[in-house]
């Protein structure tokens, strides 16, 4: 498995960081290396071996569904980077 | 009087209760031990009125006698807990001015015990490293040093080892998702425990990876790890993965008796080309169990060699998937836009602006191995790997073996920037010892036991069964007073 820039640039987009296009192809360089030690796990005979879920024998506890917080709208903006009239606010999205 | 930052958490308990001494003078003098450390750089965010205000409550509450163990402790906080009011940033950019409006349950519970937070520790960004070097607010330096370079203090909580190390706090909260409580503490002569997953509870710690974050104490001694654990520890409702089970009081249980114990000493963990002094450690640590009573057996442990592997899958997509609220919407800092600029170009420049390469490798390769035509291939065979390394574990504590005994690291601490011509791979052996412990879900201790030859502390790792942390620590703490490691660095800071 090789990525070539192509790749790259794909995996940047989907994770939603921008990298300039002189440096997508010592990006995928370090992805080649990363990846490569990664395949070793191609030798582990993992027949009939269910991926791990939980570390611990426990269920997921569940909680009763009912509201328990909130009226916090103020703490809730606090860091915002930008908010207006009680929401976050961003660039516009629909034309 | 002086010197008072120099106590350990037990000797401070004592003289507390005596009246010998009040917690705003152990306070005030590792504010001013703090102050005169700027160099090391483990301190980044202090906060002096906070500690000599929650040091006066405490020492209040101590007059009333019946106060916790804890109460009056002056500790510091690894950037990573979110503390009420304090900045939180996982010593990243994209956190800069965030300051939560709320606290973490572990640092909630040390101030319901009576702590003092002193300030917040450096570490590498969101836990992603094993040297410090990758922090936006610039590398830690070990207070270590034996020629003129700078040391790293190990990573992620390299703030933390340095500053216990260096006694700018009697102790410290910690993280480990790969190693980052251990191996600083080895680099840095101090000990450091990594509870079995669950323990304590994850809420208010920024997460790295969920299935193997884990908070714990980094201490001057293997009591004060047993007191500030079970103070950290216990259930909440808000972790969905943190247990139901009663905190033992773990300092009780160190009586130094392991006569009868069974050590199992992992074949697997003695690696082609380790250094002699790393051999000479471990096998001097096992002659002091022996020596102690503790029967010696060789285990196998086969799947070793395939969990640096399996970890570099596992916690890059988990990451992946955490480190995608960092968008520039609801905290942080957010990217300056070009008019016509959309949300995506928003989200796009904020990240990249915002995280460090390291962050961004592990973000980009996360999201690789979850892709679409690669999850099966890449993810979930990790994830089998990763039952099969836990099995390994259970099938020897099946035979009856209580503990198992390792290096912590590799070598000793290395000089700053000596790795950074290096691929990240040669960066992620440092964890070699540590990682399957997390993978396992298990405790594990370091325990100073010895130096290299140029005079660096060295660590020894004890993993314990699930849940018996006090056993583990009773055996660690049998190792400590064997290994008699007292040394300290003098200051040159």
């Amino acid at each position: 498995m090789s990525i070539d820039a192509n790749t790259a640039a794909k995996v940047a987009k989907l994770a939603r960081i921008e990298v300039e296009n002189q440096d997508l192809t010592a990006l995928a360089k370090e992805f080649n290396d990363i990846l490569g030690f990664i395949e070793q796990l191609n030798e582990v005979d993992v027949s009939g071996v269910e991926p791990m879920t939980s570390v611990t024998p426990q269920k997921l506890i569940r909680r009763s569904d009912n509201i328990t917080d909130g009226d916090r709208q103020a703490s809730v903006l606090k860091n915002a980077p930008l908010s207006r009239e009680g929401f976050y606010a961003v660039p516009k999205v629909v034309e | 009087m002086g010197e008072l930052n120099k106590l350990t958490i037990s000797e401070a308990r004592d003289r507390l209760r005596s009246k010998e001494i009040s917690s705003v003078e152990l306070t005030n003098s590792c504010l001013a031990e703090i102050d005169a450390a700027d160099p090391l750089g483990a301190f980044v965010h202090k906060t002096p009125e906070l500690a000599l205000a929650q040091a006066e409550n405490a020492d209040e509450r101590l007059s009333q006698g019946n106060a916790p163990d804890m109460c009056g402790i002056p500790l510091g906080i690894k950037d990573l807990f979110c503390t009420k009011g304090v900045e939180s940033q996982a010593a990243s950019r994209i956190l800069e001015g965030f300051k939560p409006e709320y606290e973490s349950t572990v640092s909630q519970n040390l101030l319901d015990n009576g702590t003092v937070m002193l300030g917040k520790l450096n570490m590498d960004e969101f836990a992603m490293g094993s040297s410090n070097e990758t922090s936006v607010y610039g590398d830690v330096i070990n207070p270590w040093k034996i020629d003129e370079r700078n040391l790293t203090p190990g990573g992620s909580s390299g703030g933390s080892a340095a500053a216990v190390a260096a006694d700018l706090c009697l102790a410290a909260t910690g993280t480990d998702t790969g190693g980052s409580i251990r191996q600083p503490a080895a680099f840095t002569g101090i000990v450091g425990i990594k509870p079995t997953y669950g323990r304590c509870s994850r809420w208010g710690v920024i997460a790295f990876a969920s299935s193997l974050d884990q908070a714990g104490p980094m201490t001057k001694t293997v009591r004060d790890g047993a007191i500030m654990l079970e103070a950290m520890a216990g259930h909440d409702p808000k972790d969905s993965t943190s247990v139901s089970l009663p905190v033992p009081n773990f300092e009780a249980m160190l009586t130094g008796n392991i006569k009868g114990k069974r050590i199992g000493i992992p074949k697997e963990y003695r690696l082609e080309g380790m250094p002699s002094e790393i051999e000479k450690l471990w096998s001097d640590g096992t002659e002091m169990l022996r020596l102690a009573g503790a029967k010696i057996e060789d285990v196998s442990l086969p799947h070793t060699k395939y969990a640096l592997p399996a970890y570099y899958v596992i916690a890059p997509a988990e990451a992946s998937s955490n480190l995608a609220r960092y968008d520039g919407v609801r905290y942080g800092r957010r990217a300056a836009l070009s008019s016509g600029d959309g949300i995506n170009e928003m989200y796009e420049r904020t990240r990249a602006e915002g995280f460090g390469s390291e962050v961004k490798r592990r973000v980009m390769i996360g999201t690789y191995v979850l892709s679409a035509g690669f999850y099966d291939a890449y993810y979930n065979r990790a994830r089998r790997v990763r039952a099969l390394i836990k099995e390994d574990f259970d099938k020897v504590f099946s035979t009856g073996i209580d503990a198992i005994l390792t290096p912590t690291t590799p070598s000793a601490a290395f000089g700053l920037g000596e790795m950074s011509d290096a691929d990240p791979v040669q960066m992620y052996l440092n964890d070699v010892f540590t990682v399957t412990v997390n993978l396992a879900g298990l405790p594990g201790v370091s325990v100073p036991t010895g130096f290299d030859k140029s005079g660096l502390p060295l660590g020894l790792q004890v993993i314990g069964r699930p849940w018996e942390e006090a056993d583990m620590l009773n055996i660690a703490y049998s190792l400590e007073q064997s290994a008699d490691f007292s040394a300290k660095p003098s200051k040159w800071w």
